[in-house]
């Protein structure tokens, strides 16, 4: 039996490598029409003539992806407890149909928390770019909860 | 969507409500957000949740389904009153997320928006930047999100 990665474990300051993850059309229209059936995400001259300039994500379907990216590449077999929330995320540029991203997660602080000892917060700088050209898609900061593994 | 001139400030806009399927949970958990307390029963009743519960980015994303669904209602309203209706832009972005509590399977949200603040953009002609504070609320009235968001919104001139 393997430990999970708890708490502990984890590393203030240092980057985690989110991977990639292409992102196709079908995948877009699909969210976009469940979610976020605006003209800009599904139909291509409404969104080039919006301050989009051409078809992109839901800003939704991006941090969607986002948590996937940060699941996979960070939380997968750990004593993740979800996130309290975020202090921030900023959409920096459109996410456009077959971009494949790229991602980053730093933790910029990490403590236990007062009144529960058994959860520690981790608050988290995650950053999304646009693999080929290195232009930054999103920034965000996390308040990830994490198990602690030998509460003090 | 108002044109920036003529939005309301400070008055809170009901944006309808949807009951959240246990079917829509562990599908959003499986395509975005894989851990066990949004995909395994057994592994979700274990948790500290005590049950399965949504994703948070699931509940933004039904959020911006009912705020989308109304300004196309609102849209609707200002044609049959003869009004042109205007276009709302992308987001830059969100803060002050919170997601105090859990949505559980079957729980009917309640999502609620209110206008707080709005300036034209000189970075931007013709359009504005509109800030709306976020709301949705279990069928207890339970708070189990809020969030702000920035919206481009049309100007008249």
């Amino acid at each position: 039996v393997t430990t999970p990665r708890a708490f502990e474990d984890f590393e203030a300051g240092v980057d985690y490598d989110l991977g990639r993850r292409v992102v196709p059309a079908a995948e877009i229209a699909a969210f976009a029409t469940e979610f976020d059936p605006q003209p800009m995400h599904l139909d291509p001259e409404a969104a080039q003539a919006s301050p989009l300039g051409g078809l992109a994500a839901s800003g939704w379907h991006t941090t969607a992806l986002m948590q996937r990216m940060l699941v996979d590449g960070l939380l997968a077999g750990t004593t993740s407890m979800g996130g309290a929330g975020y202090e921030h995320v900023t959409w920096h540029a459109p996410l456009r149909p077959e971009t494949t991203l790229s991602g980053t997660a730093t933790i910029l602080d990490k403590r236990i928390s007062r009144s529960r000892p058994t959860m520690g917060l981790m608050r988290t700088r995650i950053v999304l770019k646009d693999a080929a050209t290195g232009t930054m898609i999103l920034e965000a900061i996390a308040m990830l909860i994490c198990g602690v593994r030998e509460p003090g | 969507m108002w044109f920036l001139e003529d939005l309301p400030l400070n008055a809170r806009i009901s944006l309808g409500s949807t009951t959240v399927g246990e079917a829509d949970i562990l599908r959003f958990g499986r395509d975005y957000d894989p851990q066990p307390f949004h995909l395994d029963h057994a592994a979700a009743d274990a948790s500290h949740f005590g049950g399965l519960v949504a994703s948070g980015w699931h509940t933004g994303a039904m959020f911006m389904r009912a705020f989308v669904d109304y300004t196309h209602r609102l849209a609707e309203e200002m044609r049959s009153r003869g009004e042109v209706p205007a276009r709302l832009g992308p987001s830059p972005g969100l803060s002050d997320i919170r997601w105090p509590k859990g949505v559980y399977a079957g729980d009917t949200l309640a999502f609620a928006t209110t206008p707080s603040s709005k300036r034209p953009l000189a970075s931007r002609p013709g359009w504005g930047l509109v800030i709306f504070d976020n709301l949705a609320l279990n069928q207890h009235g339970t708070t189990v999100m809020t969030f702000r968001a920035g919206i481009f919104v049309e100007r008249r001139s």
